[in-house]
């Protein structure tokens, strides 16, 4: 067990690395200049030559590379001018953009994105396997029916389209609940959950009618397997059957499932972030994009990263839980 | 002891019908007007080929076709409740503490997520409900020492997986003995079990018929496993009663053809194969394997599957591969075709090593070397139509025309026994006889010099099995290929080899030709062998 999740950290830090130098190799080769973009719209080339300087923009990619680990590694001192600033190990640079160190951009924008990742997955969890089990357990009836039209239609809306509409409903015209702004869960958790309740619904709408599917055909599945025959040729009621070997049996696939949603959701809920205006890293990644702020992207994309990978090896040891049969080796 | 002396019977089957709808308003009626009666504490044996409808009459007995879409009629009655008329709960009432049921696959009948111990306690609390769970855990661990499981306290945590296939059945069999049923159903219980296997678990069932003087229904397909074990014999066909009386007279006696008919097609491991069909081995070595080995995993964890075994096959013969599951016989046989490499050894097709060649350097043998498989609804593609599974193999070859192929695929249908029409039709409209057919058409496509058939009929009743093996004897005998026949039926491995080898742990402990290995085998692996086979004299069955 220890030498699987000791083997499974190394292959995550190899991961990691590969990713950040081909972010580096694409910046290389794609258009933009940062220097020009840094300096802003009325610098004149001898400007934007020295921000180019200042940025170290003129070095060869891997030199640049180089100071890049170094800083990751050990820290980083830049001076400003003045004085010097001092930037902690792990240290992914500064932002071209306006100084400030990527570390704390990430921080300040990691529990909203968190908060809200996390928030959607329990609720698209209850929604999608909780209709999934009812459309197997009911299966042809209208219940099904009605439950598999509800969640297509959940998918099948933009997620700008459905958030726009629980706004105008609930915020706007009902004024049942905030205009979502970001509340730190640490400052007030109850404030926390209002203010995200509707982007965590309006995410878990459009992701709960995979995981209705995924639930209702493996439960299918389970149900005719031949060890629930044996239950209820004991006299086990329907109830327990499904609730204590077949709901077992259908659960390993959510499970990889949700791992790798969890994962996607932290580099791309920028649309969500967006909408319901919440600083998350979404929306920092996609500024950082356009202004070709490249520490900025590495930053942000080595972290969604480390969290895909992290929720794949959670799901494993989850997933050998549910499955005793499953060795970790 | 007759029925009629008895003033409560345990079962009272009568005029009982069951009719699946299949679709488009059609319907197959799988059982049809069959009636019957057992005492308290008596044994039926319920016989018939596949599709005979016997499993069709267990299951109704604890009223499994409810909520299935079957129609029912007629009456079931089993230990005076009216089992078509019980609500739910009194249904679920009846199933365990009345009639528990035995199930013919043991590794897919238990929940593969958890501990033995915890399923059979699930189902004894189920009935007792004042039960504690310690006290049922507790009970658990009992029945499952009863039934034979070494350490039973420690190995009722273990899950299924763990558990090898007579003990899995064991459990199974541990679960039903929990609830103190009055009527034990198994419906064949020990179809997936070797011979050795199969006779502990009929022994076992036997024991605690006496113990606890609880009845049996057994449905089976194999009337040796009938034979020793139950008082009565009924024969279905077709869904109904062919014949029915008490199993002595039904085996010594038989009054109707069809009875005669299954009699005549169970393989005796007594009867040496007519002198005819043997074929004289001359010649140069075909195939050719020398302390060949092969290990699975890596470290501490590596299992020898196959360890130095040696083994010629000459052109034109058979040699009979038995063993017990466990023995290596499919690693052997997989590795005869390449479709395996060996770990160590030498094998050589007609003096060229091929043991390590790659799959490039292999494509000349694949031709000359086929298998047929033990599975005929897992080795065929079910979205494939059987003439396209069979055309196959001569389009990789590439060497014919597409209506070339076409005309020799039909060719072959009809060789099998196959309607050459059938090219279009797809698996699941054949029978598992059938499909073995087109199994074997499949590998005499390439015109193959070697077939090793792994276990191809153990999953076909006797008929169907008598069938088959007349066909790869015809085949043989018009062909003059080689054949290497791996099965763990003795008796099978008897009718069709000239050679016979004994495998068990990887190693071949007997080698000889089969009159010599059956009528004085010299190992005591191989007496043991045969002693556990099953015969169709009761008094010797029992034993």
């Amino acid at each position: 067990m220890r030498g699987y999740l000791l083997r499974r950290a190394i292959g995550a830090v190899i991961v990691l690395f590969a990713l950040s130098l081909v972010i580096y190799a694409l910046f290389y080769v794609a258009p933009g200049d940062p220097a020009r973009l840094a300096c802003g719209p009325r610098c004149n080339p001898e400007q934007i030559r020295q921000v180019r300087e200042q940025l170290s923009l003129g070095d060869p990619v891997y030199v640049q590379y180089w100071h890049f680990l170094q800083g990751l590694a050990a820290g980083h001192d830049y001076s400003t001018g003045t004085g010097v600033l001092h930037c902690d190990a792990p240290c992914f640079g500064l932002s071209y953009q306006n100084d400030q160190q990527v570390t704390d951009l990430i921080t300040q924008r990691l529990p909203v994105t968190a908060s809200l990742a996390l928030g959607a997955m329990v609720l698209w969890l209850l929604l999608g396997v909780g209709s999934g089990l009812l459309s197997a357990l009911r299966r042809g009836g209208t219940t099904e029916r009605v439950l598999t039209w509800l969640t297509l239609a959940g998918t099948a809306t933009p997620v700008f389209i459905i958030g726009l509409l629980l706004l105008m409903l609930f915020c706007a015209y009902l004024g049942w609940l905030p205009f979502p702004s970001y509340v730190a869960l640490t400052e007030d958790p109850e404030q926390w959950a209002w203010n995200l309740l509707l982007p965590w619904t309006a995410l878990a709408l459009i992701e709960s009618a995979k995981y209705a599917r995924l639930t209702r055909s493996s439960m299918l599945e389970t149900l005719a397997e031949d060890h629930i025959r044996t239950f209820r040729a004991y006299g086990v009621a329907e109830r327990s059957i499904v609730g204590r070997h077949a709901l077992r049996g259908a659960l390993p696939p959510v499970i990889a499932l949700t791992a790798l949603d969890l994962g996607s959701m932290f580099g791309n809920a920028v649309l969500t972030e967006t909408l319901f205006g919440l600083p998350g890293l979404g929306q920092l990644l996609v500024h950082a994009t356009r202004t070709v702020d490249l520490p900025v992207v590495v930053g942000v994309v080595l972290v969604t990263g480390a969290a895909v990978v992290i929720a794949n090896i959670v799901a494993d040891l989850l997933y050998a839980v549910a499955d005793r049969r499953v060795a970790l080796a | 002891m007759s029925p009629l002396d008895t003033p409560e019977p345990l079962v009272q089957v009568a005029d009982l019908s069951v009719t699946f709808p299949v679709g488009q308003g059609a319907a197959v009626r799988a059982v049809d007007g069959l009636s019957f009666t057992m005492p308290p504490g008596g044994a039926l044996g319920i016989v018939g080929e596949s599709g005979s409808g016997k499993s069709t009459v267990a299951y109704g007995l604890l009223g499994l076709h409810r909520g299935t879409g079957a129609e029912v009629t007629g009456a079931v009655r089993v230990a005076g409740r009216d089992v078509l008329a019980a609500g739910d709960a009194e249904l679920r009432a009846l199933r365990g503490p009345v009639a528990a049921m035995v199930f013919q696959d043991p590794l897919s009948s238990l929940d593969p997520y958890a501990a033995i111990g915890d399923q059979i306690a699930e189902v004894y609390r189920v009935h007792r409900r004042d039960a504690s769970r310690r006290a049922a855990r507790a009970r658990a661990v009992e029945v499952l020492d009863r039934v034979g499981i070494p350490d039973a306290a420690r190995r009722a945590r273990a899950r299924p997986h763990e558990f090898s296939g007579g003990m899995r059945q064991r459990a199974l069999i541990a679960m039903a003995l929990a609830c103190e049923p009055r009527l034990l159903v198994a419906d064949e219980p020990t179809t997936a079990l070797d011979v050795t296997v199969q006779a502990q678990i009929l022994g076992l069932l036997r024991e605690l018929r006496a113990e606890t003087g609880m009845g049996l229904l057994l449905v089976t397909h194999d009337l040796g496993v009938a034979a020793g074990n139950v008082d009565e014999l009924l024969v279905m066909k077709e869904g109904r009663e062919v014949e029915h009386g008490p199993a002595r007279e039904v085996l010594d006696a038989p009054r109707e053809d069809y009875t005669r008919a299954l009699l005549a097609a169970v393989p005796r491991i007594d009867v040496r194969r007519a002198a005819g069909d043997t074929a004289t081995a001359a010649g140069e070595p075909l195939l050719e394997a020398t302390g060949l080995r092969r290990e699975f995993g890596r470290g501490k964890r590596a299992v020898t599957a196959v360890d130095e075994v040696s083994l010629t096959i000459r052109p034109g013969e058979t040699v009979g591969v038995v063993g017990e599951s466990g023995s290596g016989k499919t690693t052997l046989g997989r590795m005869l075709v390449r479709l395996l490499e060996p770990s160590g050894g030498v094998l050589r097709y007609r003096g060229r090593d091929i043991g390590g060649l790659r799959e490039r350097e292999l494509r000349g043998f694949r031709g000359e070397a086929q298998m047929v498989f033990q599975d005929p609804v897992s080795s065929l593609n079910p979205r494939r139509s059987i003439g396209e599974s069979i055309a196959d193999p001569l389009r990789t070859a590439g060497e014919l025309t597409g209506s070339e192929i076409e005309e020799r695929v039909r060719r072959l249908l009809h060789r099998v026994g196959l309607d050459p029409d059938a090219y279009h039709r797809y698996p699941h409209e054949f029978s598992g006889g059938q499909r073995q057919r087109v199994g074997i058409a499949r590998a005499l496509a390439p015109e193959p010099k070697l077939i090793v058939c792994d276990e191809p009929v153990s999953a076909l009743d006797v008929t169907t099995q008598a069938q088959v093996v007349e066909l790869l004897g015809d085949v043989q005998r018009e062909s003059g290929i080689a054949l290497v026949f791996i099965a763990h039926d003795l008796a099978v491995v008897r009718q069709v080899s000239d050679r016979v080898v004994v495998m068990r742990d990887g190693r071949i402990v007997e080698e000889g030709p089969a009159d010599a290995v059956y009528d004085a085998p010299r190992h005591p692996y191989t007496r043991g062998l045969l002693a556990a086979a099953p015969s169709l004299a009761p008094a010797e069955a029992a034993a």
